[in-house]
């Protein structure tokens, strides 16, 4: 018998969220509870339908587990075409205030859903794909758990769909990058345990004397945001049937719990995890060795133990006492070379295959995101100092900052990692188009510049006029007229947004054709149009 | 495992260690590299000396340059007030004519009250104070309350239909069709009467039956000739300015179910001085009378 009993537990589970409609304390929850039901509901019908009578074949455990990781490259693609459609919506809003649609589309209630399916759905589902692909091959070990590495996939989707309808209905803790309630969280959790038992029950079982680089950064992600979720979403929920619930931390000592995670979710799921995914996808897509052996453990250690106090630099100038601004700015000056200690490895790695930047596009992708990696990593020390930050905090320099790395550095790695798998885990000998991958690589990058470059003009106008006095020391702007200079620039973001949404778009294509087994005729790149006469 | 080998094309050794085809080499840590770290790290030691950085059991290091984010602002701040007090002085114990008749407190007086104006008053009357539809237009010289200094100042000080200020400006036009104190076709002829007066489109039978429903019920507060009056702030109703709209449609919905504008008293937020610097520069906006 195989799905029994997974339908079963679904069944009960979906009864459960019937039981969270009918005794629900508030309406938000009902609805939620009304969403999770139907998902559930059916599930259990989808799986009462897989049940198979007959005994289950022993699984094979010399075979690597790659389901979860094929339907984790196309939920990568999926979310991040979500994330980055609301991103260009919400982009909009801003330019045309008009396209706020009340109540479930207006900014206040977009914007998290577009954070959170770019960093969380399309961040999350390529670093549990992946690094459920690398710890296998890495350790010669089959994951640890048998269906396990499902419940993860599986849970984290279901986290998403609640973390994001509920957004939309408006159930929110308003603690960024932390929004989803306390009921979510829990979920979160339950799978983060999970996730955590499954990659390292396969480094236990590795057949490698030693742990593959790749996996210290996958493990030290894992660890430190288990503890981060748990800790800045300590909350009293107002009743167990309802979505409100109350921070256990008050005034500054929440504004900085609340910053010691958002810090740590940018160093530990964005740095540290994408780190991961570059220490394997690079060497074995350039075919070289590792640059520095040395240079990994040291950045590593260094990085680790850096990160985790740079959180109070987003409080400068604020009720957080002298003390504490001063050790988050100097954390965060000392974090530049750790950082770097990256990106060295990661292009030093291509010496010896510089030549594949012409004909390898997926190669290129790579070195834009390590390149672009190198660059937010410099650019956040610089930000962190309080001189430069009185100018930058709070305006848009911020946002270009972020989505330099998110963008630039995150999304481009993961782009390279998926383009890499994809033909791997269908076994076909090579992807639909290389070509196509060429124009995803022009289209993005040139959205990130566009998107980049304009954040930073504009951020740093919006600066200037925030802090602008006359010669009597009144204030020279409105806010109001600051916001009205910003709409040139907000137009010029929401198109290079939209180049990179196109850019996906084509990518999503090229996959479906590549999972589909189609190959393009093209000419390879890097090719001359003619071939001499003969 | 493979064991130790050199590489072809960087000349380094690797470590010998292989996972899934990749290798690592044994390149030592770059020069510069490191010499930046320790230059951070350095850097990082020297500023928290220099400045509060370590905990301690119930207080924290000091640092040795003795700064405080909220003593330095408290500093900027006495400066500018110190830098300002002797001008903002003379303008709390001049009149407000003296200001406006002084050249530098009215200079002075013109900048305090556009800044002030753009922090307090810009949400609803634009930070060009050009209005919006139910909020006046402040550049021109049609004025609800009076244009002069004294009457602009009073206007801010104790607002408009503020129930929380005594002084405050108060009026209130009848809801003529609401309550039923005029009929739906006065009302329409009156409407006609009251467009034609500024030449707008109207219908012209109607505004012989429009002018004696005016002279009736209309002309005591916006006089004989429509050109209102200041002193129960009913608007001119002569001229091309209106504050709810020149359709007949908007002028209609105004007579049967009138909107009241309400403005805050700003005297008792921002304190007299302040009060008199933005009525020196709402009447420098060029409708001043």
């Amino acid at each position: 018998m195989r799905n029994a009993a997974e339908s079963i537990v679904l069944t009960l589970a979906a009864f459960v969220a019937l039981l969270g409609v009918a005794f629900a304390q508030d309406d938000l929850f009902r609805i939620h509870a009304w969403v999770l039901f139907f998902v559930l509901a059916a599930s259990a019908i989808f799986m009462f339908r897989r049940v198979i009578v007959a005994p289950a074949a022993a699984v094979d455990q010399s075979q690597y587990l790659d389901g979860p990781i094929r339907y984790g490259a196309i939920a990568t693609l999926f979310w991040g075409i979500a994330g980055f459609l609301i991103g260009v919506l919400i982009a909009s809003q801003l330019a045309w205030p008009d396209l706020n649609f009340e109540p479930w589309f207006n900014f206040g209630r977009l914007r998290p859903l577009h954070t959170s399916a770019v960093i969380f759905a399309f961040g999350g589902n390529a670093l549990i794909a992946t690094s459920f692909y690398v710890v296998q091959r890495t350790s010669r070990a089959r994951l640890f758990g048998g269906n396990l590495a499902w419940f993860v996939f599986w849970g984290y989707q279901l986290f998403i769909v609640l973390a994001a309808t509920g957004y939309l209905l408006g159930i929110t803790q308003s603690r960024e990058y932390a929004e989803p309630e306390w009921y979510v969280d829990l979920w979160l959790t339950i799978v983060w345990v999970a996730y955590l038992v499954v990659f390292l029950g396969t480094i236990f079982k590795r057949k490698e004397p030693h742990i593959y680089v790749a996996n210290w950064f996958y493990l030290s992600f894992i660890v430190t945001i288990a503890m981060l979720h748990v800790v800045n979403n300590l909350t009293m929920p107002v009743s167990l049937l309802g979505a409100k619930s109350y921070s256990a931390f008050a005034g500054v000592q929440d504004a900085l719990t609340q910053w010691w995670y958002g810090h740590n979710a940018v160093g530990f799921f964005l740095t540290a995890g994408f780190l991961g995914m570059m220490y394997y996808f690079v060497p074995k897509q350039a075919n070289r060795p590792i640059y520095s052996y040395r240079l990994s453990i040291v950045h590593f250690w260094a990085l680790i133990f850096l990160y985790i106090w740079a959180g109070p630099h987003h409080l400068h100038y604020t009720a957080l006492p002298d003390w504490a601004q001063t050790l988050g700015m100097v954390f965060s000056v000392m974090l530049w070379m750790p950082s770097w200690g990256g990106m060295i490895n990661g292009l030093m790695t291509l010496s010896g295959a510089w030549d594949k930047i012409r004909t390898d596009p997926i190669i290129r992708m790579m070195v834009i995101a390590v390149a672009f990696y190198g660059m937010s990593t410099f650019e956040g020390p610089m930000m962190s100092i309080k001189a430069v930050n009185s100018l930058s905090h709070y305006t848009d320099w911020t946002i270009g900052h972020v989505h330099s790395g998110a963008l630039g550095w995150v999304g481009m790695i993961s782009f390279g990692a998926v383009y890499y798998l994809v033909p791997k885990l269908w076994g076909r000998d090579r992807l639909y188009s290389l070509r196509m991958v060429n124009w995803h690589f022009w289209l993005a990058t040139l959205g990130i510049v566009v998107y980049a470059a304009v954040m930073w003009v504009s951020g740093i106008m919006q600066g200037l006029m925030w802090r602008e006095y006359d010669a009597d020391g009144f204030l020279v702007y409105s806010f109001a007229e600051s916001v009205a200079a910003m709409y040139p620039y907000y137009v010029m973001r929401m198109l290079g947004g939209l180049l990179y949404l196109i850019g996906a778009l084509v990518m999503a294509f090229n996959i479906a054709m590549t999972i589909l087994g189609h190959q393009r005729a093209e000419r390879p790149l890097g090719a001359p149009a003619l071939q001499p006469a003969q | 495992m493979s064991s130790k080998e050199i590489d072809a094309i960087s000349g380094t050794e690797t470590t010998g260690h292989e996972w899934d085809g990749i290798k690592e080499l044994n390149t030592p840590l770059p020069r510069w590299w490191l010499w930046t770290f320790y230059i951070t790290i350095i850097w990082a030691l020297g500023y928290t000396i220099a400045y509060p950085a370590w905990p301690l059991i119930s207080t924290n290091t000091k640092g040795l340059l003795g700064y405080s984010s909220r003593a330095d602002v408290a500093r900027e701040l006495a400066a500018a007030e110190a830098g300002r007090a002797s001008v903002l002085q003379r303008i709390a114990e001049t009149d407000i004519a003296g200001i406006a008749a002084d050249e530098e407190l009215s200079r002075f007086a013109v900048a305090a009250g556009r800044s002030a104006f753009k922090v307090y008053c810009s949400q609803c009357h634009g930070s060009g104070a050009q209005g919006a539809p139910g909020y006046p237009n402040l550049n021109d010289d049609d004025w609800l309350w009076g244009g002069t200094l004294d009457d602009i100042f009073l206007t801010i000080n104790h607002g408009v239909r503020f129930d929380a200020d005594d002084d405050t400006r108060i009026s209130e036009m009848p809801a003529f069709g609401r309550d039923e104190l005029l009929e739906p076709g006065q009302i329409s002829a009156v409407a006609n009467f009251v467009l034609s007066l500024s030449g707008k489109d109207h219908d012209a039978a109607q505004v012989e039956e429009g002018k004696t429903v005016y002279a009736e019920n209309c002309a005591s507060c916006h006089g004989d000739d429509g050109t209102g009056l200041a002193e129960f702030g009913a608007p001119n109703l002569a001229d091309a300015i209106w504050l709810y709209g020149d359709t007949m449609e908007a002028v209609v919905a105004q007579i049967s179910g009138p909107q009241h504008g309400v403005m805050p008293a700003w005297g008792t937020r921002l304190g007299e001085t302040t009060v008199k610097q933005l009525a020196v520069y709402v009447h420098s906006l060029g409708g001043g009378e």
